[in-house]
Parts: C-alpha cells; structure tokens; sequence
C-alpha cells in the first residue's frame, strides 16, 4: 500500500495514448473557445480542429514502428493502431472538410459539431489501441455517445431526430450485450485483458465447448458487429445513415467502422483466437449475409442517401470476408479496405453534399439527371468513387476488394470469394443506375443552386486522389498495412 | 474465488429485506384512515391546484443531470481524499486534471446559460 | 542519375488531362494546342537530355523504380521505367516527330468542333506510347500498348459523325484486340515457363537474364515467341492483321502520320526488338517473320499502283515498309530494322504531313468555290508544285528518301535490310529477291502519287483552280524539318562498305549493347567471308539503286511523258487491274471466310441462345433480384422495436446454435 502512487506511476505512460489525449485536448479547448465566439460563428472552429486533427496526425506518424505500451496494459499504440488512428483522422478530416457550409446551408451553424467530431475520432482511436475489453468499451461509449448527438444534430429536423434517437436505443441496447460478453467472459477467465482471455482460454482444456466462453465471445462480437452494420445488426443503418446530417453519415460509415474493425479484430485474433473454427464460420454467414442483404436492398432505393447506406452494410460484409480468412493477407486487407472505403464513401457523400438543396429532398435518383452535363466536375468525381465502389480497376475499390478476397481464397473459401464476387455484381445495378441518371437523363433541373464551396473541392480531391492512388499503386500502402498486422 | 463475494450478496440481501420488510410491514400492521387532506401529495404544504401528472419544464431535467455530474466528481473526491497523502503528490496533479476536465464542462455549461432559469 | 525519366510521359499525361477536363472551357485554339503541344516538347527536352546523358555513359542499361504495382505471391510488378539504347532512340523519336506532328496540328486542325478532344487524344496517346517503350516490364509496356490502341481508336473515329470513320475505328479495334490475344498468351505462356525454371518475373532486363533458362529452338520459345508474333502483326499492320491499317486513313491526316505511320504501328518492331534475345532463340519464328515481312512489303506496294486517295497510297506504303522492318527482324538485322524505323518515321512522317497539307489546301480551294469534290484524289490534283513550293520540295525529298536514292535515309536504313536479307546467317536469297523487287515498286508507286500531285496538268475543277494556298508556318515548319532529317538521318548509319572517311556505323555501336548478346549467342550475323567482300556489297548497293531509278523511271514515262499508258493499261488487263484496285478483295475474303460466319453464329446466338436462353435466365434472376430486394425492404419497416426484435432474434439463433447445436 506505501508504494501504490510507484505503482501507478509506473504503468502510466502518455505516450502510449498521446495521439488521442491531443485530440481531447484540442477538443476541450475548441468547445471552451467555441461558447466566448458568437453564434453562429464556426469557421475558426473548423479550421482549428483541422489543425487538432494534423497535428495528432503528425504525433502519430510519428510513433510508427516504435510500440508503447501503457496504464496497466490497457492501452498499446502499435501500429496496428497507428494505421486506424490514421484513417479515422483521415475519415474526419474529410467531414469536417464539407462540413462547414453544409451546417450553414442548413441552418445549424453551431461550433460544437466540430469538437463532437474530434471526440469521437479520440473514442474511435482508444477502440484502436484498447487492449483490455474495458478500455475498448470506453473508447466505444465516448465515440457512441458523441455520435449520438451528432446523428441528432439538426435537433429541429424530424428525421434527424428519429436517427439520434434510434441509434441511441439500439445502441445502448447493443452496449447491453456486448457488457454481457465481456462479463462472462470475465466470469470465466478472471481478466479483462485481451492477452489475459487469450491465455486463460489457451489453457482451458475444453473451450470451445463451455457454453460460456462461446456465449461470451458471441455476445461481445455482438457490439462490434452492430457497429459496423453486419446483418442482423444492420437495421439501425438506413434509418440512420438518412436522417443524420450528410458529413456526419459519410464520417459514421467509415471513421467509426473502422475503429469498430480494428477493435474487432484485435478482440478475435488475439483473444479467441482459439475458437477461430467457430468464429470463422459465424462470420462466414454473417458476411454473406451482410453482403446480400446490402446489396439486394440497395437496389430498391430510389433516395441515394440512403442507397448508400446500403452499399455501406454491402462493404461491410467484404471486409468481414478478411475476418473469416483469419489469416495475413485477410487482415491486411481489411486495414486496405477501410481506408479505400474511407476515401471513396466520404468522397461520394462529399459531391451529395454538395448538390443538396436545404433539406436534401432532391438527393433522390431523379434528382440526379443530367448532373454529368450541368455539373461536369462533380460528375466526374461521383463517377470515379462509384466505379471504385464497384470495384472496377484502376481504382482503389477494386484493389482493396481485390485484396480481401485473395485473402479468403489463400485460406481455401473459394465459396465465400465466388459469393462476394457475385454480390459485387450485383452491385453494379444500383452504382452503374446513378451513372444512368447522371449522363443519360436529360437534366430536370439546371442544379444552379450547386456552390462550389472550396473546402468541399478539397475534400473530394483529397479523396479522388486517395482513391486514384491506392488503385493505381497499392503496392506501398498494402506494405505498410502488412507491417501493421500484429 | 466467488466466495469473496459472499458479504457482498449478504449485504444485498438485507438491504432488500429491509427495504421490502418496511414497506410491506407497514401496510400490514399500520393503521389506515384515509382522508383527502391525507392523501394528497403534500398532506402540511400548499392546496392542491391541479393534477400532478404535468409535463415538467426540460430546465429541470438539465439541472438533475449537470447535478448527478457534478455529484459523481464529489463521489470520486471522498476515496481521493482518504488516500492523499499516500498518492502524494501524482495524486494531486491526477485529481487536478479530473477536476480541470470537469471545469471545461462547467466553464461550457455556464456560458452557454444552462445554468439560468430564464 | 536517370531519376527524371517518369516525367517523359508525365507531361503528355498532364497535358491530356488538362485539355479533356477543361478544354472545352478554354475554346481558344491557341492556348489548347500550345499546352498539348509544349507537354510533348518538355518530354522531348527530357528525353533529349537523358539521350545525350545515355550516349556518354559507359553503363547502358539503367531502371527506374517508381515503386510497387502489385505484389500477389510470386507475382511481382513495378512501376518502372529502363533505359537502355533501344528505348532511348525510340522515346527521341516519339516524342521528336510527337513535337512536331502537335505543332503541324494546330494549324491543320483548325476551326474543327472538337478541337480540345483531338489534343487530349494526342497527347494520350504520346503518354501511351511513351509508357510503352519506356516500360521495364511487360505489364507496363501492356499498359501501353492497350492505351495506344485505344487512343488509335479514339482517332481514327474522330469524325465520328461519318459512318466510315466509325466503322473503321471498329475495324481496327477488332483487328488489334486479335493481335492483344496473341501478345496475352505469349506473355502468360512465357511467364509460366520462366516461373517454371524458378524465375518469375515480367521484367525485360530479368527475362533477357535468364532466357537461357529455356531450350533454344524448342517448342516452348518457338510457341511463345510466335504468339507475340501475333501480337505484333495486329499493331503493325501484317499479313493477316493489315486490314485495318489503310481504313484507319478515315482520321484526320496528322493522326496517320503520327500513329498510322511513325510511331503506334511501329510497336510490333520494337516489341520484337525488346525481346530479341527470346526470337533470336528461334529460328523457325525468325524465318516465319522475315517471309511474313516480305510478303507483306510486297503485297501491300503492289495494291499501292492503283489507289487514287493520296493517303491510301501512304498507307499501303507504310504497311509495305512496316513488311521491310519484319523482314530486317527476321533476319536477325535487329539494328537495321529498328534504324529503318527511325528514318522511316522522319519521311513518312513527312510524306503524310505533306499529303495533309495539299488536302488543306485542296479543301481550302473546294470549299472557297463550294464544291464538294474529294480533295484526296489525286485525281484531282496535278501540278500543284507552283502553289505549294514547300510542300513540293519536302514531298520530294521524303520520296527519295524512301525510293532509297543514294545518300537520302532511306538509301542506308534500306540497303541495310537487303545486305542482311542477302548475307545474314539467317537471311535467304528468297527473302532478298521479294524485298529488291518491293523496293522497285515502292519508288515506282510514290513517284507516281509525286507525279499526279504536283506536276503536270492540273486537274483541279477550273472554279477551285486558283484558289489553293501553301499551308501555314505551322504546317511547313514540321514539313521542312522533317524533310531535313530524312535527308540527312541515315549518316548516322554508314555501312562498312562505303565508310571512306572510316566514321563509324554510329547506329549499330549505339544498339550493339541491345542486340550484340543475342547475335553472338545464336551466331547471328554477317559470316566473315561476305563481311569483308566490299566489292559484292557496293555491288549490291549499285544494283538496288539502278532498281530505284527503274522504278521511278517507270512512273515518269507512264505518268509524265506517256499518260496515256496507265490507261491503256487498265484496258488491257482489266481483271487484274480491278483485283489491285480492289486490294486483291482481301476485305471481302475476310468478310466471307471469318466475319460472316463470325455475324451468322452471333446472329444464331443472339437470336436463339441469347434472347431464350441468357436473356431469359438474367431477366429470371432480375425478377428474382427484384423480388427479393422488395420483399426484403419491408423488413426495414422504421419501427424501433422492430429493430431490436431483429436483432435479438439474431443473438438467440446464433447463441442457440452454438450452444445447443
């Protein structure tokens, strides 16, 4: 008991959540400055918390190959963690990009979005590094909790209410099960540190048998998998990803996805790694499932907001195929997808949000007509991230796609791959039908209201690049998502 | 490793019994005679002026909540506060920033006038 | 060092990109051709640069990385680039006659809708080709040989509101997707049998390295190298895949004498070259080569006596001298071939800018008197030399040089080629005789379009008579400088023989590190007997000239002193001028023997299997599709418990499964 402030000196180390405590920290500060600002002025804001988000950015480059550990094991700052940490910095950094006349276009100009954006980037990134089941769950309540209100934000639009809301009890609902799981499995093996479950289930001689551990480990997969939209777990997303404000869908449908995947995955691969059997073929139905369902209820959307929100659950069951391969190539290539799917999801809801009207009632198919013609850039641009979500060569969608199912045939899923193929077919209906409208239909409308505010150029050029780079050379990136894998 | 616990659910169960036991004693062996003066809400306080069941300005729902928060702080202030001088001086700087943390939001919460009435 | 070689096809690439995307805005034609054509300039100050830093260098060969392209298991492909003699001559001559086939366009492209699209095209395909001779590996260099194929296509339907310029992008389309299949197999076959010997790579350098890893003169070489053979026959206009070239004349003129002429067809030969060491391992390709050549050279000059477009003869002519370069490559003259593609992109660069300035002149001249005759019938033409004095003057200077007249380009590159044909290890008196008697016709059939173009009468309606203007700067300028280079070019390389000032072959020494391996190895070459017989190679050379004079001599007394010969000719052998006429209805024995059967089973397919069969099975799944993608909606019903029944009904089978299952 006399040393117990040695102890606890000892296993601090900020370095090992220094990326993150930034980011908090800018956020603190921006919510302090945003209240002395008058109403409705948010600029500083937005470009102050840019300047948070490079910044940590920086500070995490800069840990990459130089592993900390720190509180206790709770919290390790590989770079497995460091390649998430960047895509969801890169995730909102792009949001926040388009955001800023959004929010006035719509009559929300309220700062406080901004430091809510980078306190979930923080959530996502302890999700990250968390290496104890309740650093994990912190890291997801902060993140969830600011989402949120940031699903809610226009609090006097109907639809955005029912998406804040939504998500909140289904969420809480999910949170529910996933606490489940961690407490049994904290039941059975007496840790809640991933490496500790590893262990103590290694050790065990019949796992894979004991009702509790297989209950535990579904029910705390459970969480994630509502989190990243896998089927069933999907059926907030629609609802969600219309209602809530169009930066905030494209920030959910790729930032926290993806700190939801590397958690996930840490979670399974070094945890239950010794039920991978069993894990493997529940994800293999859960993935081609996921995929389907996506898929086949895109293609009977006519709002493409909300198309896309199927697409997302679509592009979430891919990235489960890397899960069922459990093996390096699978792995890798999630970490791949999830920064393609960053780039080309929030580059498509960049170019929506640019052509919305106040009240975003004209982002349906129809609406669409004649874009190529009237708006020949933003054409351009939407049909660049649609091929890629495709998949089509030369970009990134189809490299990452292309990844992830190599993976899944490396560990002998041939069914699997030829399934997710198919359903990359079937995508094509519902991506090539907005390429349809955007150059075969005669434009409806003269689209004169479309403004081409510059920080939304930026963002879609920043992500055409991104989505033109990683399809044309992914040699270099896929390397570093392979030195990721822990 | 459970038999820990042991006291723990001892402990549970006879704050339930209590709790229960109390209630359900009482309107056992109480004597009851009702009136309207003693049924009402508050049987020594104002006359009634109309039904209970109103819905109540979200004011009070904002100062319950910045309430709780702030009474978690001084929740977390008493275990602090027995072991202080053995954290030393990490202790003070740890608890220093929890409360700046928490100064941020009041700070927040203040400005942007949650905490008038009007 | 030669850290700066990915801006050669960087600048062209910028430049296309800028004029598609916002060309169209621009409208003004000068800043649109000024920045297509500054793009190609820039990559030929590059190239000159690393060229003259090349021709220093001791070490001849260099890459340059750009880093990965992808990386699945064995299968390792970079984004590089090598420089090595081959592909540095190629990128100075690419981007050299690029420069001024840009410059020559503005002022030929003039006033035409689309203007924006023409150069974005240009340069694209500059940037293809580019890609394609300088890649360090075969994937790369695919790249480029896709994309050039494409921007061909691209261009030969610029017009696209014709019917025949439509049909005849199709044609060549079609026709090189042939050739792709054969360059795919060789490639896939090829990479196999070196992975088979433990070696699995793309790269040129690695597959020249360990060539010797396969049996020379097997099966296995022979099979590879005859697929890429193929592959080259599709880009460079050969028998069987010539078809397509002379109907690719449907774009406009600085397109043929870029593409069609001087750089895209030629890709065949440098493919061939690129992998010498491969072909040289197999002799049966090499002889199936140079008698495809010959053939080829023949065939196509003989259909030239009696074409009437200006243009078609230029581009029977170039099929004819493409035939010229197989029969050099299938001889093992792998330096002479690749010589005479320098020289002949100069004159026959020159000979279709100089075509495409009498039909600018031409059509100005129609247009001015409003008539709609065809301003590329030669017909038409006659004695246009006192109006256009440049264009006459540079025209002539190309077709001596391509007759082959003493000390014009053509004279060495071609004489070259014959000497080899006729001395080589490889080389065959046969080879040899069909290539001096094509040699013949080729200075019979272009003086013959010299004649009927500029001298003589004019032919021209009397109301266009006076009104045909020599073309602009921008026009003669490219003309000039190309007539100087085909006058001048083939010094660099003099043949032993004639080399009294004993300067060198420059040429040959330059490629030697490319080709030099190859030759020695398989013992190709010029045996020491007929190497040092002087007297039997001038004696050669004498003997081609005398042919060349016979040739043109021949088009003077028919088309100058006695005109009415060629008509009293067509009378007497009626029949056999028709079939020339009629490009010996190759055409039409293609249409009969492939692409009417070809039409027949697609119609049997689309109209029986397809519309029964496919379409009923897609429209099945569709409905399918659609039903099932309805039905599914409806779960998504927006009620929140709903939802959550959902997904508790999902925990309580996946747990139940595991638990109880």
């Amino acid at each position: 008991m006399e040393n117990l402030a040695q102890i606890a000196m000892e296993s601090v180390n900020f370095q090992a959540i220094m990326p993150s405590l930034v980011l908090c920290c800018f956020g603190m500060v921006l919510l302090l400055v945003s209240v002395f600002l008058e109403r409705g002025r948010t600029a500083p804001i937005c470009w102050l918390s840019i300047i948070g988000l490079v910044v940590t950015g920086i500070i995490s480059i800069n840990g990459w190959n130089d592993p900390q550990a720190g509180f206790a094991g709770g919290v390790v700052l590989d770079n497995f963690a460091t390649f998430f940490n960047l895509t969801c910095l890169i995730a909102a950094g792009l949001t926040i990009l388009m955001s800023d006349s959004y929010l006035h276009r719509e009559g929300y100009p309220v700062a406080e979005y901004y430091p809510l954006i980078l306190f979930t980037t923080a959530g996502a990134m302890w999700m990250a590094s968390g290496t104890d089941l309740m650093t994990i769950f912190l890291g997801l309540e902060v993140l969830s909790v600011s989402l949120y209100v940031l699903a809610g934000f226009f609090r006097g639009q109907l639809r955005s209410n029912e998406a804040g809301l939504k998500y909140f009890f289904l969420g809480a609902f999910s949170t529910g099960f996933m606490l489940y799981g961690v407490a049994l499995l904290y039941g059975v093996t007496g840790t809640t540190k991933v490496a500790g479950i590893a262990e103590a289930i290694r050790l065990m001689p019949d796992a894979s048998s004991n009702p509790m551990i297989i209950a535990g480990a579904i029910l705390l997969s459970i969480g994630f998998l509502f989190k990243i939209g896998a089927a069933p777990f999907h059926m907030w997303t629609p609802d969600v990803y219309q209602g809530a404000p169009t930066p905030i869908t494209a920030f959910m449908s790729a930032g926290p996805k993806a700190a939801a995947f590397a958690a996930f995955m840490r979670v399974t691969y070094i945890s239950l790694d010794s039920l991978q059997v069993d894990m493997s073929a529940m994800f293999w139905v859960l993935a081609v499932l996921t995929m389907t369902i996506g898929n086949f209820v895109a293609i009977a959307q006519k709002d493409v907001k909300r198309m896309l929100a199927f697409s997302s659950i679509s592009h979430a069951g891919y990235a489960l195929v890397g899960m069922v391969a459990w093996n390096e190539v699978g792995f890798s290539g999630i970490l791949f997808y999830m920064l393609v799917y960053t780039f080309m999801n929030i580059g498509a809801f960049a170019v929506l949000v640019l052509i919305g009207k106040q009240g975003e009632d004209n982002l349906t198919l129809d609406g669409m007509a004649g874009l190529g013609y009237k708006r020949p850039f933003l054409g351009v641009a939407m049909a660049i991230f649609l091929f890629s979500l495709m998949g089509l060569p030369p970009t990134a969608g189809f490299t990452g796609k292309f990844f992830i199912f190599a993976g899944a045939l490396k560990a002998g899923y041939v069914w699997l791959a030829i399934l997710g193929v198919l359903n990359s077919a079937v995508s094509l209906y519902y991506y090539l039908r907005v390429m349809v409208y955007m150059y075969f239909r005669d434009p409806v409308e003269d689209f004169s209201w479309v403004k081409m505010e510059m920080a939304t150029i930026v963002s879609i050029l920043i992500a055409i690049a991104g989505v033109l780079y990683l399809g044309v050379l992914p040699g270099p990136v896929m390397e570093l998502a392979k030195l990721s894998i822990f | 490793m459970l038999e820990n616990y042991l006291p723990v659910l001892v402990l549970i169960g006879i704050a339930v019994a209590f709790a229960v036991g109390s209630v359900v004693m009482s309107g056992l062996i109480g004597m009851k005679k009702p009136s309207a003066v003693k049924l009402a809400p508050y049987e020594c306080g104002m006359p009634l002026v109309g039904s209970a069941r109103e819905r109540f300005s979200v004011k009070f729902y904002i100062i319950a909540m910045l309430f709780i928060l702030f009474d978690i702080e001084a929740v977390f202030l008493y275990p602090w506060a027995v072991m202080f001088k053995r954290l030393g001086m990490f202790g003070f700087v740890e608890m220093g920033v929890f409360i700046a943390i928490l100064l941020v939001g009041f700070i927040y919460v203040w400005k942007k006038g949650a905490l008038e009435w009007e | 060092m030669y850290s700066n070689l990915w801006l050669i096809p960087f600048f062209p690439l910028v430049g296309s990109i800028i004029n598609g995307l916002f060309g169209k805005k621009i409208k003004n034609e000068k800043v649109i051709g000024g920045i297509a054509t500054i793009a190609i300039f820039l990559s030929f100050l590059v190239s000159c640069q690393n060229f003259f830093r090349l021709l220093g260098d001791t070490e001849k060969v260099h890459q340059q990385i750009l880093g990965s392209w992808m990386s699945i298991g064995i299968l390792n492909v970079e984004w590089g680039f090598l420089l090595d003699p081959l592909s540095a001559l190629m990128i100075m001559v690419v981007t050299g006659v690029g420069s001024l086939i840009h410059l020559y366009s503005i002022g030929y492209m003039h006033g035409e809708t689309g203007f924006y699209r023409f150069f974005s095209y240009l340069n694209l395909f500059c940037f293809s080709m580019l890609m394609l001779v300088l890649g360090n590996n075969a994937l790369v260099m695919f790249i480029g040989w896709e994309g050039v194929g494409l921007c061909s296509y691209l261009l030969i339907g610029y017009y696209f509101e014709k019917k025949s310029a439509g049909d005849a992008a199709k044609k060549a389309f079609v026709v090189n997707r042939i050739g792709d299949f054969g360059f795919l197999c060789g490639l896939f076959t090829l990479f196999w049998a070196l992975g088979s010997k433990g070696v699995w790579t793309l790269n040129f350098v690695e597959i020249s390295e360990n060539a010797h890893l396969l049996q020379s003169g097997g099966l296995l070489v022979t099979v590879v190298t005859l697929c890429f053979f193929l592959g080259a026959t599709g880009k460079s206009a050969q028998i069987p895949l010539y078809t397509w070239l002379p109907d690719a004349m449907e774009g406009p003129t600085p397109v043929s004498a870029l593409i069609h002429a001087a750089t895209m067809v030629t890709a065949g030969i440098y493919m061939i070259a690129r992998m010498n060491i491969l072909f040289a391992m197999s002799p049966t390709t090499m002889m199936v080569i140079a008698f495809v050549g010959a053939a080829t050279a023949l065939f196509a000059a003989s259909i030239g006596f009696a074409q009437n477009d200006i243009k078609r003869v230029l581009a029977y002519s170039t099929v004819s001298q493409l035939g010229f370069m197989f029969m050099a490559m299938g001889v093992g003259a792998f330096t002479a071939g690749i010589f005479h593609l320098m020289t002949h992109a100069f004159f026959k660069a020159c000979l279709f800018l100089g075509s495409g300035s009498v039909i600018h002149g031409m059509h100005h001249a129609y247009h001015h008197a409003h008539l709609h005759d065809d301003p590329q019938d030669m017909r038409n033409m006659g004695g246009l030399r006192k109006f256009m004095p440049i264009t006459w003057i540079t025209y002539l200077l190309s077709c001596l040089a391509i007759a082959g007249m003493p000390f014009f380009a053509g004279f060495f590159s071609k004489d070259e080629i014959l000497w080899w044909t006729f001395a080589s290890t490889r080389g065959s008196y046969l080879v040899w005789i069909i290539g001096t008697i094509a040699a013949c016709m080729t200075a019979f059939y272009m003086f013959r379009s010299l004649y009927m173009t500029f001298h003589g009468e004019q032919r021209t309606d009397v109301r266009a008579k006076d009104h045909i203007p020599e073309s602009p700067w921008v026009i003669t300028l490219p003309l000039i400088i190309l007539a100087g280079l085909a006058t001048i070019a083939g010094f660099i390389g003099i043949p032993h023989a004639i080399d009294v000032a004993h300067v060198g072959n420059g040429i040959a020494s330059f490629l030697d590190p490319v080709f030099g391996q190859a030759q020695q190895l398989h013992n190709i070459g010029i045996p020491e007997d007929l190497a040092h017989n002087v007297g039997l190679e001038i004696g050669l050379m004498c003997m081609s000239v005398v042919i060349g004079l016979i040739g043109i001599g021949g088009a003077y007394y028919m088309y100058m002193k006695k005109q009415e010969l060629p008509a009293k000719f067509t009378g007497a052998f009626p029949g056999l001028h028709k079939a020339v006429f009629n490009k010996w209805y190759i055409d039409e024995l293609y249409d009969f023997l492939f692409v009417n059967p070809c039409k027949k089973i697609g119609t049997f397919l689309w109209k029986g299997f397809d519309v029964c069969v496919v379409d009923g099975v897609v429209n099945g799944i569709g409905w399918v599709v659609k039903g099932l993608a309805s039905g599914l909606r409806y779960t998504q019903s927006g009620f929140l418990h709903n939802y959550a029944m959902i997904m508790v009904v999902g925990v309580v089978v996946i747990v139940g499964y595991y638990i109880f299952g």
